[in-house]
């Protein structure tokens, strides 16, 4: 069973003002078979966090650490991470002109897998884990995320995430600019790869809205770079009917 | 990807856009210099003395072609019939100091199915050449001209497309890296006829390619494509002229470039001219250059000159951007290496263009070239 252990972690980017710190001690555990919710205002250091553990050099880690199954994932390059079980959906996946979005899937599948997948058995999966995030098969020979509009990028994350079945994901609002149809989609896919239980999912967002969809065993509190409550689904609640004001103020 | 304006761009007023020269004589031509517009990006000093349009020939260039039905190749040893003037001393110095011409005819009428390919091939000598390719009426075909080897090399190519023509012309630049290669690429369009130019340079010192089109009468379509990588110290430099002098004719340009070490250097001039009786005419173009790493630099200077109202469209664009982090970022965060995520930008970058091209038989050739000379340092 795979653990990302957070501990103590600070974190401050450069402005230009100097640097400012952004996470300010955050400590959490996910484990495999695990949904944690991540809720917070904007501002609050969400995406920092989820940056911070896949190793965006925007981010300089002052404190703390960051474990995965005991290993320093903080000595780690971005694709050592990566190839270690870490995933990252991000909320604007930028684009890659001129690289099919099959070949960047191979690329990487190859990358984290060790090896060139067999090709009969790779289209295959492409196609099925495809059909299920109900992406049209000829997205494949599109660039990656070129011209895609919100909901197809946030599928394409989504579609990334099955294939490389990761030990741990961290969403970043990946319900973010999806409507209602997306969001089904997109939650379905989520909750595939969770109900293998090799997979601990950090669902970062805003709105409660996905949590109908896909159910945290655990809610975080997020403010002003650090976790300041942590309960069960029945935090979102609160969160929907009271909003953060609440948690700010404490 | 971030765009970086890495020079400026300008659009440069109206001016008497006759070459001031046109001769087959070295001698009726100023030794040019720095200070030159024509010359104000090139290394003079790295030239090796072919601007001066007297240097003599140490050896020659080896030149084959393949057999394909329907073309004819032959190397005459005399310098007759018509040809009109170049618009530089080092032009007109190759021809000179010639006493050979090498013309490919592709005969009335013929389909070639079969690509040509011209090999010309250096000795680490000085030499220049001439090579004519005439694409006689209702012919098309496609013809590689491959520069390989090492050279110091001035050596013209004239295009001329009958009535009705179509031609790809494809010049590879693939020189080891001490060569030094100067070039006028003159473009002559019939009636109704088109041409597919293509530059590709990737290797040589110092790559100096002029690349013009003249439509002889109304109809005519040209497109003129570059691709181009230069390391460290390496000038590739492309100076296009698109002459529309006729009515209801095309041209569209694409160079696209990437730069990767210490003074590497890359140059696009981009002059398309619409006279004033060219009505009809529409004209697009764009340069791309993706800067590697630091110490580069690309000149990038797109100018349009339009006499006349009456066209069906002008444009240009010219970006220069870096690497882009985020990418690199998102392609590392799915476990593939720096290197190789750099690659595939690279790859990416120049992908689309290898599908205009559409010589097929050139692709791995330019993507394993472009992979080796990052030698490994990307």
């Amino acid at each position: 069973m795979s653990v990302l252990e957070i501990k103590g972690l600070t974190v401050e980017v450069t402005t230009e003002d100097g640097p400012k710190e952004i996470l300010r001690g955050v400590d959490l555990t996910v484990k495999a078979g695990e949904i944690h919710a991540l809720m917070g205002p904007n501002g609050s250091g969400k995406s920092t966090l989820a940056y911070a553990i896949a190793g965006h050099p925007k981010y300089t880690i002052t404190g703390g650490q960051v474990t995965l199954d005991g290993q320093d994932v903080l000595e780690m390059s971005v694709d050592e991470r990566a190839r270690a079980g870490l995933f990252l959906a991000m909320q604007y996946p930028v684009e890659v002109p001129g690289v099919s979005i099959s070949n960047f899937l191979r690329t990487s599948i190859t990358a984290i897998r060790g090896e060139a997948p067999n090709l009969r058995h790779w289209i295959k999966e492409l196609k099925e884990s495809m059909a299920g995030l109900q992406i049209d098969p000829q997205f494949a020979e599109r660039n990656v995320n070129e011209g895609f509009s919100g909901g197809e990028r946030k599928r394409t994350e989504i579609l990334q995430m099955e294939l490389i079945n990761p030990k741990i994901a961290v969403l970043d609002e990946t319900d973010s600019g999806l409507d209602v149809d997306a969001l089904r989609v997109v939650s379905e896919g989520i909750n595939r790869v969770c109900a293998k239980g090799e997979t601990g999912v950090l669902l970062i967002t805003h709105f409660t809205r996905i949590l109908k969809y896909v159910k945290p065993d655990f809610v975080h509190v997020f403010y002003d770079g650090r976790i300041v409550r942590e309960g069960g689904p029945e935090l979102a609640d609160d969160i929907e009917a009271n909003g953060y004001a609440q948690f700010v103020t404490a | 990807m971030a765009e970086v304006k890495e020079h400026e761009v300008a659009i440069v007023p109206p001016k008497d856009h006759t070459p001031v020269i046109r001769s087959l004589s070295p001698t009726d031509f100023p030794t040019p210099t720095s200070r030159d517009e024509e010359f104000r990006f090139t290394p003079m000093s790295r030239l090796r003395d072919l601007h001066k349009g007297d240097v003599k020939p140490t050896g020659s260039m080896a030149i084959a072609v393949n057999k394909v039905t329907g073309a004819s190749f032959e190397i005459a040893a005399t310098k007759s019939g018509e040809r009109i003037g170049f618009t530089d001393k080092i032009a007109a110095g190759a021809w000179s100091q010639i006493d050979a011409v090498s013309s490919l005819t592709i005969e009335a009428n013929q389909n070639l199915t079969e690509t040509v390919v011209v090999s010309i091939v250096g000795s680490d000598s000085v030499a220049f050449g001439q090579l004519d390719i005439n694409v006689e009426k209702f012919a098309s075909a496609v013809v590689i001209v491959d520069h390989i080897g090492s050279a110091t090399y001035a050596g013209n190519i004239d295009i001329n497309v009958a009535d009705g023509g179509s031609v790809t012309v494809v010049s590879l630049q693939d020189w080891d890296d001490s060569a030094v290669h100067l070039a006028q690429h003159r473009i002559t369009l019939g009636r109704d006829a088109s041409a597919k130019h293509v530059s590709v340079t990737l290797g040589g010192e110092v790559v100096r390619i002029l690349p013009s089109v003249h439509y002889a009468a109304p109809g005519g379509q040209a497109e003129l494509i570059g691709l181009y990588f230069a390391g460290a110290g390496q000038h590739a430099e492309h100076r296009l002229f698109v002459d529309h002098s006729e009515a209801n004719c095309r041209s569209n340009v694409v160079y696209k470039g990437a730069l990767d070490g210490e003074d590497a250097h890359t140059v696009w001039v981009g002059d398309v001219l619409i006279r004033a009786n060219a009505v009809g005419t529409d004209t697009y173009e764009i340069n791309r250059n993706l800067v590697l790493s630091g110490g580069g630099r690309a000149d990038s200077v797109p100018n349009l000159e339009i006499e006349t109202g009456e066209i069906v469209g002008a444009g240009h664009a010219s970006t220069t951007g870096r690497f882009d982090d985020e990418q690199l970022f998102y392609l590392q965060s799915r476990g593939i290496n720096e290197d190789e995520a750099r690659k595939l930008v690279l790859r990416g970058f120049f992908e689309d263009l290898l599908g205009q091209i559409g010589v097929p038989e050139i692709n791995d050739r330019v993507r394993d070239s472009i992979e080796a000379r990052l030698g490994g340092r990307i």
